[in-house]
């Protein structure tokens, strides 16, 4: 099968989660189109090491899933917080951040 | 011997130190401590004086060297003395003639209940003078430049209670600032010519040429005319001459010592003390000439309009320092000359001045010469004392005016040419105004009938001799101004004891020396006529009559303030007027404007942090998809 099409399945992918962090107000699901998005790019750079034939894709690949472990521990610790403090998961009712 | 020098500063300092600091105690006794002090330093200078002249001519230059004041890589400022003739004749003027109006100062200022603070000022200004002549390098030479004029700044201020006498203190000080800078500019350019401004090197020592000669001569007369604006400045030289006669605010021993006898002579000691610079640089010694003689004929004229006694004495002050100027202009035919003139000015205006003190005594501290008249009834003393300076400096035949000032205009005919003609000339011209206005105040003050009148409280002036701690010191200045002069000139004993440091050359004269004094004497007679018509035979008004134009310029000192207020005053408002409209303009429109723009561009901007994490994530996303764009873009093309 021609790899060029899991390139367009993940940039597919990328597309929806990208939309879903724009569009969407809940937290947890911004956060779930957060890792959709990553795993886009993991795909990515799978294909891309399939294609060239060295295993550099596949590198990266692991060093994002350890980063995205890491950022899911920290992320989910944020919105737990956050709706204990709040009782919402809506990250437009968190913006106080501006002057 | 030579370690005697730097004590003859060091005792006044001492008394100046000692009267400022030591408050309300030392009140009775601080008099006494300024006299002695001012006296033990003259006693220090005849010693000096004594060991000098038992030397040969050419090792009579005494130094010494304090201290290292400023040493940074090959560049050295050093505290040092250096007295040689020139600066012992100074010397012995200053504590001498100081020590003099010390003594007089004790009865003149005895109801004073700042006495003290008086006689500190006064030693202070003793130390500041014998450190201007003393020093060895033009930078110290520039401390007690300085501290002259501060000394001379806080004396004529004395009173500070009248706001006539803080206003002429101000004065003073601001004109001598513009002189000051001369002097400092002058010692920056010698230094980044020549790379020192010590004396030895720079003007040489005996035997030995310096080098302020092989400079060019564009750079020497550039230096020449620095020099000269700070000496227009301290003697009180047209163009800088306007404060002297406000200064006649301070107290009359004040006007005596410091705006007659020796501050105002700083100037010429400076021409003097830079001979090797102004020899080498004629344009600047023409330069020199033309002040001094114009100032000679300013002072002169200004001197015969005043009926402010001690006002016309300041005119005359500032045209018997225009002789000296003059002289001192035309190089080494006049340098002796000018030193011999100053020395015996020193003896006879000090004397005039402690005179005018003595009758203001008398008198109330009334001032103007028209309500005087008769007094040498009353004031036996002082009528003799002022009588024998008033037959000095007009160059009466014999005592020591006609000696100095006649050498004077013999060296301006010497001078030669059509410049020669002309400076003769005025210096002629000069001595006959001269007898003209001292004759005036001679007989102003001292004949006729008497016209005092109650002042405005209704005391009626009781005309008195003043006491003999008064009188003693006018009496030795009278015989100062009596003997002086022909104690200089019997066999050239002035000329040969200055000429190893100042040089001396005899001019080719066009006219005799018989006719210029011949000369001089009829001028000195017409004169003097001229003002004994117009004063001695007919009655003089007790209020001033309106008088011709000439007379009422006079009064009003030629114009002078009227002319700086409407040039420099004036000139100097218009001046900042616009700067400041231009900085409010251009300079705060171009930084309040950008201050202004930036400020809206940030206000807007700020409308973009509204808190919603989507928003960012949207100017995160066109962020990325731009870059993403141009780089195909780029690869495209």
């Amino acid at each position: 099968m021609n790899p060029v099409n899991y390139l367009y399945l993940s940039a597919l992918l990328f597309t929806i989660g990208a939309t879903g962090v724009l569009i969407r107000r809940n937290a947890i699901v911004v956060f779930m189109c957060i890792e959709l998005m990553l795993n886009a790019c993991n795909l990515a750079f799978v294909v891309f090491s399939r294609m060239h034939g060295n295993l550099d894709g596949q590198i990266i690949a692991f060093f994002t899933m350890v980063v995205a472990a890491a950022e899911v521990v920290v992320g989910l610790a944020i919105i737990v917080s956050l709706f204990r403090s709040r009782h919402s998961a809506s990250v437009d009712d968190a913006s106080l951040m501006k002057l | 011997m030579e370690n005697l020098i730097a004590l003859l500063i060091a005792a006044p300092l001492l008394g100046a130190a000692v009267l400022l600091c030591g408050g309300r105690r030392l009140d009775a006794v601080g008099q006494w401590i300024g006299t002695v002090l001012a006296a033990a330093s003259f006693v220090i200078a005849a010693v000096l004086f004594a060991d000098m002249l038992g030397k040969s001519p050419e090792d009579r230059t005494f130094t010494q060297h304090l201290f290292s004041w400023i040493a940074v890589g090959d560049f050295r400022a050093d505290v040092g003395f250096q007295l040689d003739q020139l600066s012992m004749t100074f010397v012995l003027l200053i504590t001498g003639v100081g020590s003099l109006i010390h003594v007089y100062s004790i009865g003149y200022m005895e109801h004073d209940e700042r006495r003290r603070r008086f006689f500190g000022y006064l030693n202070l200004f003793l130390a500041a003078m014998l450190l201007l002549v003393l020093a060895d390098n033009y930078l110290l030479l520039y401390v007690g430049w300085e501290g002259v004029g501060l000394a001379s700044y806080l004396l004529i201020g004395f009173w500070q209670h009248k706001p006539s006498a803080a206003t002429a203190a101000k004065k003073a000080f601001l004109v001598n600032r513009v002189g000051d800078m001369g002097l400092s500019i002058a010692i920056m350019l010698m230094f980044t010519t020549f790379g020192t401004f010590a004396f030895g090197p720079l003007l040489g020592t005996e035997g030995h040429s310096g080098i302020a000669g092989d400079a060019g001569e564009g750079k020497l007369t550039a230096i020449a005319l620095m020099l000269l604006l700070a000496a227009c400045g301290k003697s009180a030289q047209v163009p800088l001459q306007s404060w002297l006669g406000d200064a006649m605010e301070g107290p009359t021993p004040v006007s005596a010592l410091i705006h007659a006898a020796t501050m105002v002579t700083a100037g010429v000691y400076l021409i003097v003390r830079s001979a090797a610079v102004f020899n080498a640089a004629p344009d600047a010694q023409l330069v020199v000439t033309v002040v001094g003689g114009v100032t000679l004929l300013f002072g002169a004229i200004v001197g015969c309009a005043k009926d402010d006694i001690k006002k016309a004495l300041a005119g005359s002050t500032m045209s018997q320092i225009g002789y000296m100027v003059l002289a001192a202009g035309l190089g080494p035919i006049g340098y002796v000359f000018a030193i011999m003139h100053l020395v015996t000015h020193g003896f006879f205006k000090a004397g005039l001045f402690l005179g005018a003190g003595s009758v203001m005594h008398g008198m109330n501290d009334e001032v103007d010469m028209r309500k005087f008249g008769g007094l040498r009834k009353y004031m036996p003393v002082t009528f003799v004392t002022f009588g024998l300076g008033y037959l000095a400096i007009i160059g009466f035949p014999g005592l020591s005016g006609f000696f100095s000032k006649d050498k004077i205009i013999e060296a301006a005919f010497a001078k030669g040419g059509t410049e020669g003609w002309i400076l003769g000339g005025v210096a002629l011209l000069g001595a006959a105004i001269t007898a003209y206005y001292m004759t005036r105040v001679m007989i102003m003050t001292f004949f006729g009938e008497k016209r005092w009148q109650p002042d405005a409280e209704g005391h009626e002036p009781h005309p008195h001799e003043s006491p003999s701690s008064m009188t003693i010191p006018m009496i030795v200045l009278a015989f100062g101004s009596v003997f002086a002069g022909a104690f200089f000139s019997i066999g050239d004993r002035f000329v040969h004891w200055l000429e190893p440091v100042t040089g001396h050359s005899e001019g080719d004269s066009p006219v005799s020396a018989l006719t210029v004094t011949a000369a001089t004497m009829v001028l000195l007679v017409v004169g003097a006529g001229i003002a004994y018509l117009q004063y001695g035979r007919s009655s003089v008004p007790v209020t001033a009559p309106r008088g011709s134009l000439l007379t009422r310029a006079a009064r009003r000192d030629l114009y002078q303030d009227d002319f700086n207020h409407v040039v420099l005053v004036r000139g100097g408002e218009h001046l900042t007027r616009s700067l400041v409209y231009v900085d409010h303009t251009l300079v705060d429109g171009v930084v309040n404007g950008t201050a202004a723009s930036v400020g809206g561009l940030s206000g807007r901007l700020r409308k973009l942090q509204n808190g919603y994490a989507r928003s960012y994530a949207v100017s995160m996303f066109g962020g990325a998809a731009i870059l993403v764009a141009a780089t195909l873009l780029m690869r495209a093309v």
